[in-house]
């Protein structure tokens, strides 16, 4: 099982590389000198506290920020972003925190917004079409893509701007905190959904503060601290490890109770030894 | 039953959800219908009903009312001011206002009738000028918005003194100018009607377009897979609209006939409905004015198409003052002042598009048009002072604003947009 999970993972070519990537605002270092690899059938976390640097790395990959200095490779070749137009056409997808649809539009006109068939004459139903092609592709359940987004469900909305994410064939997806307003059955359906988008063989990055999600589908937890790499852990890496690596200190609340934990076993364990002991 | 349905034959598309009920036939459309009522979407329903209930009083008030003759009158009047009132729809899709359209439709008038009557230009060119000015009015208001974050509300305010200033100045000392009766402008708003088998034929079309479009679309449907609408439906619809159009045409050809100036008007509505609805820059337009962010990242230029709403707006309004100096034969100092400004934006409202943005529609202006004037006509007859009138036209308005706000939050609240 896991096994074939790694091997997945390997065999996926890189799609995106940063090298050395930094942003100031100012006098500010929101980023110092990040390195950040993608590759192909990926779900990479991208995690940290907040102000670790972890939106403004998102925002320079969906082309509203510019990098003050380093490298990015796409698909092999070393590219710039300058506006999210640019980002969108070399095939990165966003999904924005607060999924910026319009609520007074159908799903259909949602995921086609900007993208129109035929501008001068819409083509309804070759868009109708597409859009329930794309949405089968994710097992969504939408109950009619003629409904007003306004009329839909949490996860339904996320669905549909993870669909609109996915029309334009982009071979990157960046989704920023897209568990952070759910339930927990439409946490599930969302987790589903990225499940589903990697078995396609895009990559995928993941902003989350939620540890547990992040466990669910990452196969890899990049870890960033006050703008810096902060560590690469694999999912099934301890809280202990993870919660240090992002908060930058071995002693806080989760560590002190693994602590607690340990020398109340470790005690009772010596006190079983003791009275063994004749 | 369904079960048995879906493993005879495969399901379409859109129709494969079990948990959402479709309404199938015609007493289906009715009951959705209903639903959609109750939920806050109320669509152009207002505005009938009000229309029925307008036009039941004046009637029995005063029989005239409803004679060919008067109504003949009230598709003159409707005319200009629905002009304007479809450039507000379009300031209104994207959520802003245009406060100036009076001023502006009274400078072009005045721009027409120094030019062509005082200069002796040709008068399509005087027109064009009056045109031109308008439409620049407006990408100025666009800049003031898109560059310097002014709002609509404060820019257009401003904009009512100025341009008012501005058809004062040229208008000059002598205050008014007389346009020739027996040309060509003055005939067009005062006189010409459709001859009646030119009226019958156009009044035929929108419902064949509507049979040629439905059923064309029915086929793609159908070999898409997806569910399509019942063809019955259609028909029935294209029957009631080509027979009910075709009635009122008949009945206004008593009388003088369709005026032609009303023919530019509806013509205007229908193109305006086709690029609100049917082109991607009308869904840019709806897109913005439901969210502006969500429609700057999905890559639509928003300040192109606040410029595009805020020019047409001008345009319309510019183009509603010159029918306006038509039908009066005169470019006034007081041309566009008074309540012109008002009705136009009040006509948009009762028609049904929303102050607040995003939802609205081309027919709301000729809905709305015919309300306003349909109450001024009738106070009219009824021999009663413009004090009524204003005061009855004001309450309109009120009712018409209460009545989008309230079934905007039944629609917040029934999760519709």
């Amino acid at each position: 099982m896991s096994e074939s999970l790694e091997g997945s993972a390997s065999v996926g070519e890189l799609v995106l590389s940063l090298r050395g990537i930094s942003k100031n605002f100012g006098a500010v270092s929101a980023l110092t000198d990040i390195d950040f690899d993608v590759h192909a059938g990926e779900v990479v976390a991208l995690v940290g506290d907040n102000g670790a640097g972890k939106s403004t790395l998102v925002k320079i990959l969906a082309g509203v920020h510019q990098p003050s200095s380093g490298t990015i490779n796409f698909g092999g070749k070393p590219v710039t972003l300058p506006d999210p137009r640019a980002a969108l056409t070399l095939g990165i997808a966003t999904v924005f925190q607060d999924l910026a649809l319009c609520e007074n539009l159908d799903v259909v006109a949602n995921i086609f917004l900007g993208n129109e068939l035929s501008p001068l004459r819409l083509d309804e139903v070759a868009m109708e079409m597409r859009a329930w092609t794309l949405l089968n592709e994710l097992s969504a359940r939408i109950p009619s893509v003629r409904e007003a987004v306004a009329s839909l469900s949490g996860g339904q909305r996320q669905t549909v701007a993870i669909a609109r994410s996915l029309l334009l064939e982009p071979k990157l997806i960046l989704l920023d905190e897209p568990t952070a307003a759910l339930g927990v059955a439409q946490t599930a359906e969302v987790l589903n959904l990225i499940d589903r988008v990697r078995s396609r063989g895009l990559g995928v990055v993941m902003i989350s503060h939620n540890m547990e999600d992040v466990r669910a589908v990452a196969d890899r937890i990049v870890v960033l601290r006050l703008g810096r790499n902060n560590g690469v852990f694999e999912p099934d890496a301890s809280n202990q490890d993870l919660v240090s690596a992002i908060t930058g200190a071995s002693n806080n609340a989760v560590s002190r109770r693994a602590e607690r934990l340990r020398m109340e076993r470790d005690h009772s364990g010596s006190a079983q030894a003791g009275e063994q002991r004749p | 039953m369904t079960a048995e349905k879906s493993t005879s034959a495969p399901l379409a598309l859109d129709r494969a959800d079990a948990r959402v009920k479709h309404e199938a036939g015609i007493g289906g459309a009715v009951r959705a219908f209903l639903d959609r009522v109750r939920s806050g979407d109320l669509g152009s329903l207002p505005v009938i009903v009000g229309l029925v209930v307008i036009w039941t009083v004046f009637t029995s008030l005063n029989p005239v009312f409803v004679s060919s003759s008067n109504l003949v009158n009230l598709l003159f009047d409707c005319s200009t001011v629905g002009v304007i009132a479809l450039g507000i729809v379009c300031v209104l899709m994207v959520g802003e206002i245009d406060l100036s359209v009076g001023s502006i439709s009274g400078f072009a008038s005045a721009v027409v009738g120094t030019l062509w009557v005082n200069q002796g230009w040709p008068v399509a060119l005087s027109i064009l000028a009056a045109l031109a000015f308008g439409a620049l009015i407006g990408s100025l208001y666009a800049l003031l918005f898109n560059r310097l974050g002014m709002p609509s509300f404060v820019s257009t305010l401003a904009g009512l003194l100025a341009v008012l200033g501005m058809q004062l100045y040229i208008l000059g000392s002598t205050g008014s100018i007389n346009l020739p009766y027996g040309s060509a402008l003055v005939d067009f708003g005062q006189l010409m009607v459709m001859p009646k088998w030119i009226s019958y034929t156009l009044a035929g079309i929108p419902g064949l377009a509507m049979l040629v479009s439905g059923l064309r679309t029915f086929a793609r449907r159908r070999a898409a897979n997806l569910s399509a609408p019942s063809v019955t439906g259609l028909i029935v619809r294209v029957a009631i609209i080509i027979i009910g159009l075709e009635l009122i045409v008949a009945y206004l050809n008593q009388s003088r006939g369709i005026p032609w100036m009303f023919g530019l008007f509806v013509g205007l509505v229908v193109a305006m409905n086709y690029a609100l609805t049917r082109t991607k820059w009308g869904r840019s337009m709806t897109a913005v004015g439901g969210n502006r962010e969500a429609a700057r990242r999905a890559g639509i230029k928003v300040r192109a198409i606040y410029l595009s709403a805020f020019a047409l707006c001008s345009l319309f309004a510019a183009l509603g003052g010159v029918l306006a100096a038509a039908r009066l034969a005169s470019a006034s100092q007081q041309a566009g002042t008074g309540d012109v400004n008002l009705n136009a934006i009040a006509a948009a409202v009762i028609g049904g598009t929303s102050l607040f943005g995003g939802r609205g529609s081309a027919y709301s202006a000729l809905l709305g048009i015919i309300v306003i004037q349909s109450i001024a006509s009738g106070l009219t007859l009824l021999d009663l002072s413009s004090s009524l009138r204003y005061m009855i036209t004001g309450a309109v308005l009120a009712i018409a604003v209460i009545v989008d706000s309230l079934a905007r939050r039944s629609r917040a609240s029934h999760g519709r947009a």
